[in-house]
């Protein structure tokens, strides 16, 4: 049996644990159905031309954990940023763990997926929601058939978060194979601000596949800063989609710092409702090995006054192969839209390679779009530079990768998250610097 | 003179009609519609051809007959019905002249209307014509100071009777018969085209030029083009189509070949102004051409197009840089009117060592026109030190228009260096503002603009096609481009 055939059978089983009475179970029943009509997308689908989910499906994996593993503190402390204060909702093998985390409804929600679907008092808040936010296809469809546990993060109006939210999945290895699908549904109203931190983590050498979907509402002139860390280990696979919907004068931005995982697929959609409102992404990528990164992202320009920026950077050694897909739609009405695209890619290897694929389809006149994307090697001008001063030819080249990826970081708002990150790239790198960058 | 806004602008391009809508009535032997086996057979008897070629037609044909219609690019038009179009048609006494005195009058008065005329082509520029209406060789001029260096330049049916060796060997060898629906559907039908083959280490002394025109009615056009560069030559080539107004949609499915061998260079230039139909939308030529070019070691191919036609185009000459150090180019305008929709670009496929290409393509989309530029550049694993650059530029007039990009990049090599850039913009109010100022009228600002705009590309176009290039962007963007 298959993992498609596998999964539309256990939507019975599915069935039995949630109350099947609901709003959303009528739209996970849609769902499923849809998932039976279209299946896994395959390299036929435009969108899928350069990812191939093979090998990733043929495991047989469990889709229903058999129990509630604990874990540690002292175990899962380093894949924490420990040394801020922090909420935490946090998950082992999906299912939450109270005793890890630190929740709060004190005058805002940040909670649980669960209880959101089933306390009455929510139920307006998903019906005006959830699953809004998502593009029908197949894998979205999938997780919103087996939706039921993840973060609900429900912001009112005029607050600011004080404490960024680590949101991080662990996999305890229990399973021989284990599949998961998280569901986060986070609502920021008018003019809040909101740091999240999210982070899915395999702690075995046990295969998982994260089948994961976001949506984000960004209500007027909110402030959403969204870092999302993936440095798996190469037994984990993950598929993250992400939708926000942007509204007036709003800002939000979105971090992807991809340096590990066997395959690692961003579905990243921004939908801009209003006017004024600003887009950022950025992400930095470094793998090696047969890692397999692959940015899909598109920005719909749907207002007049409005701005995107994206910036992804990767490094690529061994056999590893990546690829950017960004597509920037600016619809009729988007006059005075300012869309910008850069994607710059450096290969350290022969057996390397990377596909890239900045698209714009724009449909009104009055706009300032442009992409860039180059491939290309370090400066051996700049590296003869360097070692012409003493500095090692490594420690030379990790300068200049660091150097490569740096204005990447720079919009990283959290201090201690950043020197996480620059030590993350350090080690990747292979070097000590020396200093903290 | 009045102020001339942007608005009049959209005004005068809407109400444009094609200049070169006439049609000339000359006797045509036409094959009934429709498509089969028989077709082609009839099709390759006709042209009195060998067997192989006969064979060679049949496989294509059978090829052809298990595809489907490509839809994946970003064009909406009906599909045509294989079945309801004639396959061949040539003008019925076609002897062949060697002088244009006895060259049928009216066809002359065609070309005259068209500003081409042959004599007058003959005396400004020196240009070896091979003319084809409706796909029937009429009229080759030069072809004995051609001959003398032994550059063989005739209609492909010719080259397949007299020079079968080079055709076998080469025809179909870049563009094989099942490359692609409309390549074999050519490959199976097509009724004529030219063939040009420069020996080792000659350098043609003249530019060739072969005019292409759809005449008859519901006929489709297909042309076969194959043009061989052996070491060390250099041939420059030129191609221009103009149609007339016809009010069903005609179909042209043309292929072209190009071989570079060791140290040659090919450019291949092409002025497009099919009819683009009408201001609804209505009619207008259905432009599917496959166009290829392979290069060997340190051969170069270029590739320039100014494509101003055609209801529908789907175009995307390409060049396979297999040699090392070989050079592949591709410059392009490409500007859509009214309904037309445009997806077009080109692919760079390098294999060999040291190989470069520079891929500008500049779209003006204007009127409620689809403009899309869509191109590959793939480095393999083997292509050490490839270098690319490419560059979209886009210029939207008026808010019901699209303009498009979409890159495929792929590098396989970490010695690659591949840039791309795209821009897309409107003509800036602040640039028209600062030609006003200096006493330069709307008008003339805008010509100015689009004209710069398009530079690059016009540059690269040999001196007398770069004349009929501003032309042809004159009509189609009738009242700014002066």
């Amino acid at each position: 049996m298959d993992l498609k055939e596998k999964l539309v059978s256990s939507f019975i089983a599915f069935e039995n644990q949630v109350n099947i009475d609901s709003y959303v179970h009528d739209i996970r029943t849609e769902a499923i159905k849809n998932f039976e009509n279209i299946g896994f997308p395959t390299k036929k689908n435009e969108s899928w031309k350069y990812t191939s989910l093979k090998q990733v499906l043929d495991i047989d994996y469990s889709i229903f954990p058999s129990e509630n593993t604990a874990l540690d503190y002292s175990k899962i402390k380093k894949y924490l940023i420990d040394d801020i204060d922090s909420y935490k909702i946090i998950f082992v093998d999906g299912k939450y763990s109270s005793h890890l985390s630190e929740t709060t409804h004190e005058g805002m929600d940040i909670c649980l997926m669960s209880s959101a679907l089933n306390k009455p008092k929510y139920a307006a808040v998903i019906e005006n929601y959830f699953n809004k936010a998502i593009k029908k296809d197949g894998i979205s469809d999938l997780n919103t058939a087996f939706s039921n546990e993840g973060a609900f993060i429900h912001i009112p109006k005029n607050k600011l978060v004080e404490k960024p939210i680590q949101i991080i999945h662990f996999s305890s290895g229990n399973e021989s194979s284990l599949m998961l699908q998280p569901r986060n549904l986070i609502i920021v109203d008018e003019n809040s601000q909101l740091q999240i931190i999210e982070r899915h983590q395999n702690l075995t050498e046990n295969e998982v596949l994260t089948n994961s979907v976001t949506e984000v509402f960004v209500n007027s002139k909110s402030i959403v800063d969204y870092y999302k860390i993936q440095n798996d280990n190469k037994q984990a696979s993950l598929i993250d989609t992400t939708s926000i919907v942007q509204e007036n004068n709003s800002i939000c931005t979105l971090h992807t710092f991809s340096f590990g995982g066997k395959l690692t697929r961003n579905n990243l959609t921004f939908s801009q409702k209003g006017e004024h409102i600003e887009s950022i992404m950025k992400g930095i990528t470094i793998i090696e090995g047969k890692q397999h990164v692959d940015h899909n992202t598109l920005v719909n320009h749907i207002k007049p006054n409005c701005e995107s920026h994206q910036d992804y950077k990767g490094i690529y050694d061994d056999r590893s192969t990546g690829v950017f897909n960004g597509t920037v739609v600016v619809e009729k009405e988007a006059q005075k839209t300012n869309a910008f695209q850069a994607n710059n890619n450096i290969l350290l290897s022969d057996k390397a390679s990377i596909n890239t694929k900045p698209q714009l389809e724009i449909f009104a006149d009055d706009v300032k779009c442009s992409h860039g994307c180059t491939i290309g090697q370090l400066d051996k001008n700049a590296l003869f530079y360097l070692k012409s001063r003493g500095i090692p030819e490594k420690e030379a080249k990790a300068l200049l990768m660091y150097g490569f990826a740096n204005n990447v970081l720079q919009s990283v708002r959290i201090p201690e998250l950043k020197n996480r990150i620059t030590n993350l790239i350090a080690n990747k790198l292979g070097v000590n610097i020396g200093f903290n960058l | 003179m009045g102020k001339y806004t942007e608005d009049d602008l959209r005004e005068e391009l809407k109400t444009k009609e094609y200049e070169y809508g006439f049609y000339t009535d000359i006797e045509s032997d036409t094959f009934p519609v429709g498509l089969n086996e028989n077709i082609v057979k009839a099709i390759s008897k006709k042209k009195e051809e060998p067997k192989w070629m006969t064979e060679w037609r049949l496989d294509a044909y059978r090829e052809w007959e298990k595809m489907k219609e490509p839809d994946w690019a970003n064009v909406n038009y009906a599909k045509p019905d294989f079945q309801a179009i004639s396959y061949y048609s040539a003008p019925s006494n076609a002897p062949k002249y060697n002088d244009l005195s006895e060259v049928d009058p009216e066809l002359l008065a065609t070309f005259k209307k068209l500003g081409i005329s042959i004599d007058e082509q003959k005396k400004l520029t020196g240009v070896a014509m091979d003319v084809v209406i409706d796909s029937v060789s009429v009229a080759t001029t030069f072809k004995k100071t051609l001959s003398e260096k032994g550059i063989i330049f005739c209609s492909i049916s010719e080259a397949i009777k007299n020079h079968p060796d080079l055709v076998k060997k080469y025809i179909g060898s870049v563009v094989p018969t099942k490359d692609n629906f409309y390549a074999a559907l050519n490959s199976a039908v097509f009724s004529d085209g030219s063939f040009c083959y420069i020996p080792k280490g000659v350098r043609c002394p003249m530019e060739l030029s072969t005019y292409f025109r759809i005449n008859q009615a519901g006929t489709g056009q297909f042309e076969r083009t194959l043009v061989i560069a052996d070491e060390k030559s250099y041939v420059s080539y030129l191609e221009g189509c103009t149609a007339p107004s016809r009010d069903e949609n005609q179909l042209h499915a043309a292929v072209v070949e190009l071989i570079a061998l060791d140290d040659s260079e090919i450019k291949y230039s092409t002025v497009q102004n099919w009819f683009p139909g009408s201001a609804e939308g209505k009619g207008g030529v259905f432009n599917f051409v496959t166009k290829r070019g392979i290069c060997e070691k340190n051969a170069k191919i270029s590739w320039t197009q100014v494509e101003t036609g055609s209801a529908v185009t789907w175009k995307y000459p390409s060049c396979i840089l297999k040699g090392d150090n070989s050079i592949g180019e591709f410059y392009s305008i490409a500007v859509t009117n009214n309904y037309q929709q445009a997806d077009t670009g080109t692919k760079m496929i390098h294999i060999g060592k040291n190989t470069k290409s520079t891929i500008i393509s500049k779209g003006i989309s204007a009127g409620k026109s689809q403009n899309s530029y869509r191109g590959l550049v793939q480095i393999n694993s083997k292509a050490e030190n490839a270098r690319n650059f490419s560059q979209c530029d886009s210029l939207l007039m008026g808010n019901e228009c699209g303009a498009h990009t979409f890159p495929y990049i792929e590098a396989k090599n970490k010695t690659a260096q591949v840039e791309h850039e795209a821009t897309t913009s409107k003509i800036g109010e602040d640039q028209i503002f600062y030609c006003n100022q200096r006493g330069i009228g709307t008008e003339k600002a805008i010509a100015l603009i689009v004209n710069g705009f398009s530079k690059d590309v016009l540059n690269k176009l040999p001196m007398e096609f770069a004349v009929e290039a501003q032309k042809l962007l004159e009509i189609s963007l009738e009242g700014s481009v002066g």
